[in-house]
């Protein structure tokens, strides 16, 4: 199967050096923030990645380098096989990648009413011209997304959250896009409309042959979701491989920490053992492996050799404990 | 008797189209040492409960009926000056953002003086001792040399934290915790889901947790009472609650939440979406959205009824057939 997009060792750095001046005056130094840290997955065709991490993590970073609202510093990112850039350039391919932000209150402006954002996409790549069709191609996707026709009538405000995230989903599938970003789409949500939304999710996926890059901080959401699983820790993919492996038989400390703090329905009257310690700022990240002053396998060589992936299985995890057979 | 009573509260909205009933008759108990959990979706009025409850509704909202009881004495209508002596030293609070709650321009050591003075007869040294004491045993590492530190110079685990230790400093017998780890990471609420446990077990403290999380509900509560358009439509032992659901609408809230241990093809899904406060449905508010409903409850009401280990209210478990 192909793979819709590949990224190769992609980084992205953020310059949060204070101005020129103060750095004179004050002899301050400058910061580079290493917000994505030379990362590679790939998404193959009809398929769901999902990143997971906490904030801070630089999940959302990749996901806007994935529809090129970033460049990487480094690394290459290609869709369909051509370099993302190239592809970026043509009409004919950016509208087949689209994006569904976390906030349906922000990302849907309020002065317009829904046909107009649904059908914005469809004027500006000028898919269909006559206002009779575009009025039936809106009609169509507000039905697609559990919507009715009659609602293109009113304004964002009309709708509660769920509804608006539908109204986001049908403008990111105006264009008929293959590949979606679904950046924390349902972390806004009442358990009950996410769950709404996550159906419609993968009904679309199912119906229109979609692929997502899925990114989430909400594990359970995401197990729901995926066929593979990107961990992230401080920039990097500390384990990657098929969804249901990783929550099997997380490899990982980092990620058996996040399955284990996370509180579900069956912990009831179960006692956990927290693991102590903070995300580390990732302007000053600890040297070798980012994980070290808070994993419980951590060694000398941890802390200062940066882990390469060991294979494990269908699984990459980048973890000297792993390699070594000590977890 | 229970520490908490809470009977028939009502609260209610003017506005410019009417009176808005926000809590409709809701009533519960939480004993001594227990922590209740209250769990509902955005606009259930779990919040305006528990901000009820320590007497910081927000005008034009008013309670309209009903009691609140304290160790047996009244306190919904005490005068703001007499509540604000029951505030602190026997209601403590935790809001869900500690940055809107700490002061940016004090540091952590003198907010928590001035708290523990207010309710304490203490000197300014042991006021201060009595500070550190509370950060150590939030997990402060490091208390006496933090303590003259400003809220912006902590982390968010450390300075929710910090609110809680500001919470807790003039050792309140009740604390209402709305939504205490829902702005911070897995990691860090676990860490301060173990900690309100901890404390709560240690210095025999009741709790009344809010939250929309069903996950923390159920590791952290001994009852639970879920919430829905300004009414409690079930409340019991968390087990009973979590594993086997009486009320439709707890049942469908349960089956909604995707769950790690095992993969499902399709979520359970309730349609629709709660009612707007203007709009509520005669009869059981949940009627509209409700698989299992029937005509009675179009028209009438249900109040708790005894279902099993807990207590529901719909009209399933009426063992009295209606006099239609």
């Amino acid at each position: 199967m192909s793979d819709v997009l590949e990224a190769a060792h992609v980084s992205r750095y953020f310059d949060v050096s204070k101005p020129w001046l103060q750095r004179v005056l004050t002899g301050g130094r400058r910061a580079v923030l290493r917000a994505v840290d030379d990362v590679s997955f790939a998404i193959p065709k009809a398929t769901t990645l999902s990143l997971v991490g906490e904030s801070g993590c630089g999940k959302s970073t990749v996901a806007r380098l994935a529809v090129g609202l970033y460049e990487p510093t480094a690394g290459s990112i290609r869709f369909e096989g051509q370099p993302l850039s190239a592809a970026r350039a043509q009409a004919s391919l950016r509208r087949r990648m689209n994006m569904i932000f976390q906030d349906p209150y922000a990302s849907l402006n309020p002065r317009w009413r829904v046909r107009d954002i649904v059908a914005e996409p469809l004027r500006a790549f000028k898919i269909l011209n006559s206002p009779r069709e575009i009025t039936a191609r809106v009609g169509e996707l507000l039905t697609q997304v559990g919507l009715s026709p009659a609602d293109g009538e009113k304004f964002p405000h009309e709708f509660s959250g769920g509804q608006r995230q539908r109204v986001s989903i049908a403008r990111a599938l105006s264009s008929t896009p293959d590949f979606l970003v679904c950046d924390e789409p349902t972390s806004a949500l009442d358990v009950s409309v996410q769950a709404q939304i996550l159906n419609l999710m993968r009904d679309l996926q199912q119906r229109l042959g979609l692929t997502y890059l899925f990114i989430s901080h909400n594990l359970a959401v995401v197990r729901h979701m995926s066929d593979r699983l990107g961990v992230m820790y401080l920039g990097r993919i500390v384990e990657i491989g098929p969804g249901e492996d990783v929550f099997r038989t997380p490899r990982h400390p980092y990620t058996r920490l996040l399955l284990d703090a996370i509180p579900d329905l069956e912990m009831v009257g179960k006692p956990r053992t927290p693991v102590g310690g903070e995300v580390p700022s990732p302007l000053a990240p600890p040297p070798g492996c980012p994980f070290h002053p808070r994993c419980p396998l951590a060694n000398d060589r941890c802390r200062v050799e940066r882990p390469d992936y060991t294979v494990a299985r269908d699984t990459l995890v980048a973890c000297h404990a792993v390699e070594e057979g000590r977890s | 008797m229970a520490l908490l009573d809470v009977r028939d509260l009502t609260v209610e909205f003017p506005t410019r189209r009417g009176l808005l009933r926000a809590i409709d008759n809701v009533s519960f108990s939480i004993e001594t040492g227990e922590i209740l959990g209250v769990v509902g979706e955005s606009g259930a009025g779990k919040s305006l409960t528990g901000a009820s409850i320590i007497g910081l509704l927000d005008p034009p909202g008013r309670i309209v009926g009903g009691q609140i009881l304290l160790d047996g004495k009244r306190i919904d209508n005490l005068s703001p000056e007499r509540m604000r002596a029951v505030r602190g030293k026997q209601i403590g609070a935790i809001f869900q953002d500690p940055l809107t709650t700490l002061d940016p321009l004090a540091s952590i050591g003198s907010q928590l003086t001035e708290t523990i003075q207010t309710h304490l007869r203490l000197s300014d040294r042991e006021a201060r001792e009595r500070a550190i004491k509370w950060l150590e045993e939030v997990g402060i590492p490091g208390a006496r040399a933090r303590i003259d530190a400003y809220p912006h110079e902590f982390s968010g685990g450390m300075r929710q934290r910090v609110v809680i230790a500001l919470a807790l400093c003039a050792e309140p017998r009740l604390v209402v915790a709305d939504e205490p780890t829902t702005a911070l990471d897995v990691s860090i609420q676990a860490q301060i889901i173990e900690l309100l446990k901890r404390l709560a077990r240690e210095h025999g403290m009741s709790v009344m947790l809010i939250t929309h999380d069903m996950g923390v509900i159920a590791e952290t509560a001994d009852r639970v009472a879920v919430m829905y358009a300004g009414r409690i439509v079930e409340i019991g032992p968390v087990m009973d609650v979590v594993r086997h659901p009486k009320h439709p609408y707890s049942e469908g809230l349960m089956g909604s939440i995707p769950s790690l241990e095992h993969r499902v093809e399709r979520l359970r899904q309730i349609d629709g979406a709660m009612p707007r406060l203007n709009a509520i449905p005669v009869g059981c508010p949940y009627n509209p959205r409700c698989p299992k409903v029937f005509d009675r409850c179009r028209v009438e009401r249900p109040n708790l009824l005894d279902a099993g280990a807990t207590q529901s209210a719909c009209w399933l478990y009426d063992k009295v057939p209606a006099h239609v």
